[in-house]
């Protein structure tokens, strides 16, 4: 387990077989009371696929979220909990082809799966990431994300030094595409991805070529 | 499955009946999920139809589909992300009145809902008829929002909400089962909330 944010922590599950998932595919995770009651959430896998059975999962500490809650509170390396997966055969990148990956806060999850698929196997270039946060202090992986195919967008406040004023993602903040034939992973709560869903509109993606993956508050 | 050390959740007692197993309310919130990016539909350039192994194939314009007799759907809706909605109202028109003026064929065992987006699910035509399948345009006696799928989003309550399609566009009766987006992508070929089928093997 490592904490990310104040927030937000990753948890390292190991499975019982060897995982088979796509990068920006999810795992649900249930959670089993002694009176039979179970309360389940989807967790998007943050670690590409490299054919271990080891996965990570990041999951944001919710207000009056009973597993988000549990899996910070209560959980312990060594625990046993019921998952499932993956799951999810669409917001999914195999790696060879042109990505341009936008996403806001814990929106990055399923992205930085994508992008580490990307640094793995040599194809940095085929993906550019924005990733859209708060502060230096809500970034997730902060310290990998960083990297010549990445833009990090501060919407209330930059780090010291920052050439950019803090403020919402704009056109301005898209970067050009990897290429032809491009997709657009576009990941984040509700409001983000209308706002974000605009802007890749106006820098001329078709709306058939951008997947959409929203956190509701689950 | 055993149980989860150290978790009681909300628990059992006093839940709801409403709930299915596995959900839980969301109150008054509405969470918005979506594959694709939000289109903006306007109306009078909306059609729906009904097509495929029917007697007669009709479209309605956005003011005929209006003209039919309005259904008031009340009840509860249930997300396969885990979220329920209780106690919601939608205004409408039952699928039995559109399939009244275009018949199923005999052959007709199906239907695959689809949009103006490109996102398609599959249905049993037995779950599209009784009065338990709308064309659904009001929410809260107000016009549906386009995140919600506005214009118009087809509306099968009891079944979970991916196959109640945001911006449908009509529904192609079939002799056959045609897995739609998500049932091609993982999901529950029919999505009983009840029975929890939400996955593949559920």
């Amino acid at each position: 387990m490592r904490e990310e944010t104040a927030t937000a922590r990753t948890l390292r599950l190991a499975l019982d077989r060897p995982s088979h998932h796509l990068a920006g595919q999810h795992f649900v995770v249930r959670l089993t009371a002694p009176d039979g009651y179970s309360a389940s959430r989807s967790y998007s896998v943050a670690t590409p696929p490299d054919g271990g059975a080891e996965i990570e999962i990041t999951v944001e500490k919710l207000p009056d979220g009973e597993v988000s809650a549990f899996l910070h509170d209560e959980v312990v390396p060594g625990d046993v909990v019921e998952v499932r997966g993956p799951i999810g055969g669409w917001f999914v990148w195999r790696g060879d082809t042109p990505a341009l990956l936008v996403g806001g806060g814990s929106g990055v999850v399923p992205l930085v799966a994508m992008l580490r698929l990307a640094r793995r196997v040599g194809r940095s270039d085929l993906v550019r990431l924005v990733v859209s946060v708060r502060s230096p202090a809500e970034l997730y992986y902060a310290r990998e994300i960083p990297g010549p195919e990445t833009t990090i967008v501060y919407t209330r406040e930059t780090p010291p030094g920052a050439s950019r004023a803090a403020g919402r993602l704009r056109a301005g903040d898209i970067p050009g595409l990897p290429g032809p034939g491009t997709t657009a992973f576009l990941c984040g709560s509700s409001r983000f991805v209308e706002a974000a869903a605009v802007l890749l509109g106006d820098a001329g993606m078709a709306a058939s070529d951008v997947r959409v993956e929203r956190f509701g508050p689950t | 499955m055993a149980a989860t050390r150290g978790f009681t959740g909300r628990g059992a007692t006093g839940r709801d009946p409403r709930l299915p197993p596995g959900q839980y309310d969301a109150g008054d919130d509405w969470p918005v999920l979506s594959a694709e990016v939000t289109p903006a539909l306007d109306t009078s350039g909306w059609t729906f139809t009904v097509t495929g192994a029917v007697e007669r194939e009709v479209t309605w314009s956005w003011d005929e589909m209006h003209a039919l007799p309005q259904a008031l759907v009340e009840g509860d809706i249930h997300c396969v992300t885990t979220w329920s909605k209780l106690g919601t109202r939608f205004a409408g028109v039952s699928l039995d009145t559109l399939f009244g003026l275009a018949p199923p064929a005999p052959s007709a065992t199906h239907a695959v809902a689809f949009t103006h987006t490109g996102y398609t699910t599959n249905l049993p035509l037995a779950d599209l008829v009784g009065d338990r399948a709308f064309v659904a345009f009001e929410h809260d006696g107000v016009p549906l929002t386009p995140e919600h799928g506005g214009p118009a989003r087809l509306l099968v309550p009891h079944l979970y909400f991916w196959k109640s399609a945001k911006w449908v566009a009509g529904v192609r009766l079939t002799d056959h089962d045609e897995p739609g987006f998500w049932e091609q992508n993982g999901y529950h070929d029919r999505g009983d909330p009840w029975q929890e089928q939400r996955y593949q093997g559920d």
